[in-house]
């Protein structure tokens, strides 16, 4: 079962950009628990109200990357387990990459999607310490990736659509992974996705994070929630390699184009799923619906398609991405 | 005549820029080699073995047939499609710096050449140029490249050598995993071969794609080959790395390439192997 479904986790981490609005509720809830019969506060909270409505519009209209940045990292952001609840019928998940061990960095299993039966593939970050440790921050190690290319091409071989969430830091360096060929399982997860005769569709929902989320990112539709990330790099890490320090994170982040609407303008980006003012923290039933209508009608139209149109597609759809220009070659 | 179609051993202005007398110390043994010496010995410490990295139109003389280098796509020039710059200093100005010190290839040189013979596509990363680091004109070369093996059915070759996707162009950068490895696909759903060569260093998003999906993966000594920098590692995991951690030698022991192969065997290496595949369907 979803051992790791929302619920419980009510004590909300809050973001520095968030905190004037924070305050603001946090106000309201105290005018409310000391209204009684007698006394009524209800016009001042009105008020109070609406002045949280507007900050909040101020502080999202005017975000800047970095603030992105931390969104998409939100510690309270839906992960992959609260869409399979909150969109999927029949989960079940599938383990192991039955050659050294199942990496709960990444998941696959089994689900129904508006009557369809599909592959569901995500990176899961946990939701506190321990999940954490469990999870590895959603950063997964060869094994996880071989899992997926092992679940997608089963998908594949029985015509089952492939669902992926992205959300990850990244993939996961440390001495295990590198040992076991964590480039190699990576590489193969792109090699392997661009022929898989089945719809994919690759959301977006947090941090798309390097090569760790481009291996389960190969797909015919690239979606993104509003405050999601898809970076070559991390800013932190960017920034230590071009400005020799972190603190630059910020401008970094900038430079980077990571945006959901920097990554439209580039024609990566199939569609922008508009989040909750406020992020998609503030209400992930409504968030999760918006994921829902956006896969219905996109999976609606490649599933009209043939695996060859499909792999064609998709081939056509990575060939065309590139900046350059090309002068008339010269001969030698 | 183009920079790089040289006779075998050092390009010309190579030998004029060094000056008599000029010595090099091996990063392995510390000896102190004398540069003479050591192009001599194809920039292979004469000392201890250690493999010094070689410049890349050396490294095309030593590998492709005197005179059968063909330039493809020698036209194209990257962009700043993100008008990228760290305070004053200017993606396009890096660029510019590169090219002049490095030729105009960007960080790929690829063309049509011939190894003992047999008619290949092949691929040289030019490190020298922004540390090889792969963007759009990268990209494009290699799936042009690849695309190339395809359509004539020869063995296509490529000779790695990059830090990784080249950040300055973004996400635009990493998309090319998807892409090159997209056309590596191709190949081989088509039984065409691809031998890939990793050099000294092979890391992120180079490796990540079609580097680790050769169908033989061949390697010189003492290459850097990786996901992730040792220096990210130590980062993360706060401990000292093993010796020889992400070499050639600990990539074989791991199962994660076919062979190390020194220097002066890597052409006879590379024309087995091509001759291998070559019989049953390269030819057409
Ligand atoms: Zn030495």
């Amino acid at each position: 079962m979803i051992e790791e479904a929302r619920g419980e986790t009510k004590l909300m981490h809050v973001l520095e950009f968030e905190r004037p609005i924070a305050d603001l509720e946090r106000k309201i809830e105290e005018l409310r628990s000391m209204s009684t019969a007698s006394v009524d506060f209800s016009s001042e909270i009105k008020k109070l109200q609406q002045k949280a409505v507007k900050l909040q519009e101020e502080v999202f209209s005017g975000l800047s990357p970095h603030q992105q940045v931390q969104l998409s990292r939100h510690p309270s952001r839906p992960f992959t387990l609260d869409y399979v609840s909150l969109i999927f019928d029949d989960y079940m998940e599938l383990h192991g990459d039955r050659a050294f061990r199942d990496d709960p960095a990444i998941l696959g299993g089994m689900a129904t999607f508006e009557g369809e039966e599909v592959l569901i593939i995500g990176h899961q970050k946990g939701r506190n310490t321990k999940d954490n440790v469990k999870r590895n921050f959603g950063m997964s190690r060869p094994e996880g990736y071989r899992k997926c290319i092992r679940l997608m091409e089963m998908a594949a071989r029985f015509e089952r659509p492939i669902l992926c969430f992205v959300d990850t830091p990244g993939a996961y360096p440390g001495i295990g992974a590198e040992e076991r060929g964590q480039a190699e399982a990576i590489a193969k997860s792109l090699e392997v996705m661009t022929r898989l005769k089945t719809p994919i569709i690759s959301t977006v929902i947090g941090e798309g994070g390097s090569g760790g989320a481009l291996a389960i990112g190969v797909a015919d539709r690239i979606l993104m929630l509003e405050y999601a990330t898809y970076s070559v790099i991390t800013p932190e890490g960017c920034a230590s390699i071009l400005w020799r320090d972190q603190g630059k994170a910020a401008d970094a982040a900038s430079q980077l184009k990571l945006r959901a609407r920097d990554l439209h303008n580039l024609k990566i980006c199939d569609e922008i799923i508009r989040e909750p003012t406020g992020g998609a923290h503030r209400d992930p039933k409504a968030t999760a619906d918006s994921v829902r209508a956006a896969l219905k009608s996109h999976l609606g139209d490649i599933l009209k398609l043939t695996g060859t149109e499909l792999i064609d597609q998709r081939y056509e759809k990575y060939r065309r991405i590139g900046a350059f220009r090309e002068a008339a070659a010269t001969s030698k | 005549m183009a920079w790089w179609s040289r006779k075998k051993g050092l390009p010309a202005e190579g030998k004029k820029s060094v000056p008599s007398g000029l010595w090099t110390k091996c990063e392995q043994c510390g000896e102190s080699l004398f540069e003479t010496d050591l192009e001599e010995n194809l920039r292979v410490c004469t000392a201890c073995g250690y493999h010094l990295r070689l410049p890349t139109p050396t490294r095309v003389a030593l590998i492709v047939d005197e005179d059968s280098f063909v330039e493809h796509d020698a036209g194209m020039k990257s962009t700043d499609p993100l008008s990228f710059h760290i305070d004053t200093k200017k993606y396009k100005d890096s660029l510019k710096r590169a090219e002049s010190k490095s030729g105009p290839a960007d960080a790929y040189l690829s063309g049509s050449a011939t190894i003992d013979g047999h008619a290949c596509e092949v691929g040289f990363f030019v490190f020298e140029f922004m540390g090889g680091s792969m963007g759009s004109v990268v990209g494009e070369k290699i799936t042009r490249q690849l695309e190339r093996a395809l359509e004539r059915r020869v063995p296509a070759l490529i000779f790695s050598a990059s830090g990784g996707a080249r950040m300055q162009e973004g996400v635009l950068s990493l998309m090319q995993m998807a892409k090159t490895s997209a056309a590596r696909a191709r190949l081989q759903e088509a039984g065409v071969p691809y031998i890939s060569v990793l050099l000294d260093p092979t890391t992120g998003g180079v490796a990540a794609s079609f580097a680790m999906l050769g169908d033989v993966i061949i390697t010189e000594p003492n290459a850097l080959i990786g996901f992730a920098g040792p220096r990210v590692i130590e980062q993360t995991i706060r401990q000292q790395l093993p010796e020889g951690f992400q070499r050639s030698e600990f990539l074989m022991e791991h199962g994660m390439i076919d062979m190390v192969v020194q220097r002066q065997d890597l052409k006879a290496t590379l024309s087995r192997t091509i001759r291998w595949f070559a019989g049953r369907r390269a030819e057409a």
